[in-house]
């Protein structure tokens, strides 16, 4: 088991690595400098002299390399161009609501869609399974900006039960507070969660349904254990597996979704941080932003392999060898 | 096959609404209602009737012309973006297959890596350095495709490699090469036009993300993602303006998603048998 976890442990620093190469070499080979990209076609040479030796862009490719990889190590980040603070300060802040966001979808997600792929695995072939496969068949098509849009439609401007976006704060003093944030998060994270967990449904069902043929589901039923024992005790855990996987993926496709979801309920997350670096052209903010969610979504990788072979030591063994 | 083929529900609906899509796009090529970005203020939020078939959005341009016209912008990112994944994908799963070793090594650790990136993440990238538009975005979904199926690719090439036949054919002299031109790919085709039409779907999702964001599809050419963009604005005052492109996006996913899975049953009938 430690060999496995220092290997996977080693495949993920290295992915790290080439990640943080391949941030640095991508935003280093634009056409034009920086300086010139940041302050547009109208900046003057002197300005964008000033604005390259600001950023130090006057030195080596690889002694900025250097620089910012340590300074991410060390939780020192650079200044961001057009906000003047450093760009960890504007991320923790704007992590505050990706975050909870973020969990909010997964558990959503997950609880939804256990529940779905179990009953319909559970009647498999009936009326309830069918019904569960179309609604998922309907999940995986409908875009989750859209379903954002309707949501809104719905609950802001017809029913007029919440605000149609926007974000009120975790603290009290400015008339935020943890149930008003929770609020303005709900609808945003069902419009993440429904399709996510449509997907995951479909999984944990066929993964259920394989499970329920292996030999020692029959020879536990043959035991005289009940079909609710049986699914409870042996199926459940080993169909876990391929379930584990995809929620991994998942949560990375939940941090993403929510890049897009975020624009449309104007919340002041991580998603909405990005576009607006974008559209200020503050490369070090980007490069600092899309560095953190690859890293994330690897981390969530790595974790992953590690969940599985937790949970079925033949995989631990395999990969041993 | 055909028989089985019209008799597989998921099959027929999923058949039906691509047909369709692809229809509309190449009609859209030759007639529209209207021009799609003929602005006409005075005929602006116009309800349907029969000169505007789904009514005019707020600077008066016809919905209907629009939807017909966004088609072809879908179907193109579609197409170049799975030929993107295809292209290199296979080539690299085929070489990880037949090489094993190393390369093996090599290709995997990099596929691995590239899902560091998804689509919106690489476009996002992409478009802080060259700029919001069409290209940015099918490259990145095109990437981000790639590692899809060299993973794919290189899974079914392995289990294809242990067969009898191809221990025959290299008995015979076959090399590497030949082998996989000639065993290889031809068994390996059916997994790989499933995945294609998921990916396919996919990329009509990913590329109306981006567009909605204003990092893809740029005006005047219309794309379904923008006009969900413009519609929301107007939410208050035309609701429906927003249901129309997510209705069409929503049925041509379906219909793709729909005609994989019935090709998968129709292409691997001991699969099917088991569901």
């Amino acid at each position: 088991m430690l060999l496995f976890l220092l290997r996977r442990a080693a495949t993920f620093a290295a992915t790290l690595l080439v990640a943080s190469l391949v941030v640095f070499a991508v935003l280093e080979w634009l056409p034009g400098s920086p300086a010139q990209l940041m302050l547009g076609d109208t900046a003057t040479p002197e300005s964008i002299a000033a604005l390259q030796a600001r950023l130090g862009l006057d030195r080596p490719a690889g002694a900025r390399y250097l620089d910012w990889v340590t300074g991410l190590l060390q939780g020192r980040s650079a200044m961001s161009y057009a906000y003047d603070t450093p760009t960890f300060e504007l991320i923790a802040e704007r992590l505050q609501v990706s975050l909870p966001l973020a969990l909010l979808a997964m558990t959503l997600t997950v609880v939804v869609a256990l529940a779905l792929g179990v009953y319909a695995a559970a009647r498999h072939n009936r009326a309830g399974d069918v019904g569960v496969m179309a609604l998922s068949q309907l999940g995986v098509a409908v875009p989750s900006f859209w379903l954002a849009i309707l949501l809104i439609l719905l609950f802001a401007v017809q029913l007029q039960w919440v605000s149609a976006g926007g974000f009120p704060g975790w603290s009290g003093d400015d008339g935020g507070g943890v149930w008003p944030g929770l609020k303005a998060l709900l609808l945003p994270a069902l419009s993440l969660a429904a399709v996510q967990a449509a997907i995951l449904a479909r999984v944990t069902r066929s993964s259920v349904l394989e499970a329920l043929r292996e030999d020692y589901v029959r020879t536990a039923r043959a035991k005289g254990l009940s079909r609710r024992a049986v699914l409870w005790r042996h199926v459940l855990r080993n169909a876990m597996v391929p379930v584990l996987t995809i929620m991994g993926l998942q949560f990375a496709n939940l941090i993403t979704g929510a890049i897009v979801v975020e624009n449309v309920f104007v919340l002041p997350g991580i998603g909405r941080l990005v576009f607006q670096a974008i559209n200020n052209r503050d490369l070090v903010l980007v490069r600092d932003v899309v560095m953190l969610l690859a890293a994330v979504v690897v981390a969530i990788n790595f974790v992953v392999d590690v969940l599985y072979a937790a949970v079925d030591p033949r995989l631990r063994v395999a990969a041993d060898v | 096959m055909f028989r089985r083929a019209a008799r597989h529900p998921s099959f027929v609906v999923g058949a039906v609404l691509v047909g369709v899509l692809l229809l509309a796009a190449a009609l859209s090529l030759v007639w529209q209602p209207y021009a799609p970005a003929e602005i006409d203020i005075p005929n602006k939020l116009a309800p349907p009737s029969w000169s505007h078939w789904l009514g005019t959005d707020s600077l008066g341009r016809d919905i209907a012309s629009q939807l017909l016209v966004g088609s072809q912008n879908s179907i193109v990112v579609g197409v170049v973006a799975v030929g993107i994944g295809l292209g290199l994908g296979v080539a690299l799963g085929c070489l990880a297959a037949a090489r094993r070793g190393w390369v093996e090594e090599l290709v995997m650790r990099l596929s691995d890596f590239t899902f560091a990136f998804p689509a919106l993440l690489s476009a996002i990238m992409l478009t802080a350095i060259y700029g919001p538009g069409l290209l940015t975005s099918i490259v990145a979904i095109g990437i981000f495709n790639v590692p899809v199926f060299a993973r794919l690719t290189r899974a079914s090439a392995r289990s294809i490699w242990t067969r009898d036949y191809v221990l025959a054919a290299r008995a015979a002299g076959k090399g590497a090469w030949r082998i996989t031109t000639d065993h290889v790919l031809p068994n390996i085709a059916n997994v790989l036009i499933v995945q294609a039409t998921i990916q396919f779907a996919l990329a009509i999702l990913a590329e109306a993300a981006l567009s909605y964001l204003g990092l893809g599809t740029q005006p005047p050419q219309p794309s379904w993602g923008r006009m969900l963009n413009e519609a929301q604005t107007m939410m208050f005052q035309a609701p429906m303006l927003a249901v129309y492109p997510g209705v069409t996006i929503a049925l041509a996913v379906l219909g793709l998603n729909l005609m994989g899975d019935g090709l998968r049953d129709l292409l691997d009938p001991k699969l099917a048998r088991q569901r």
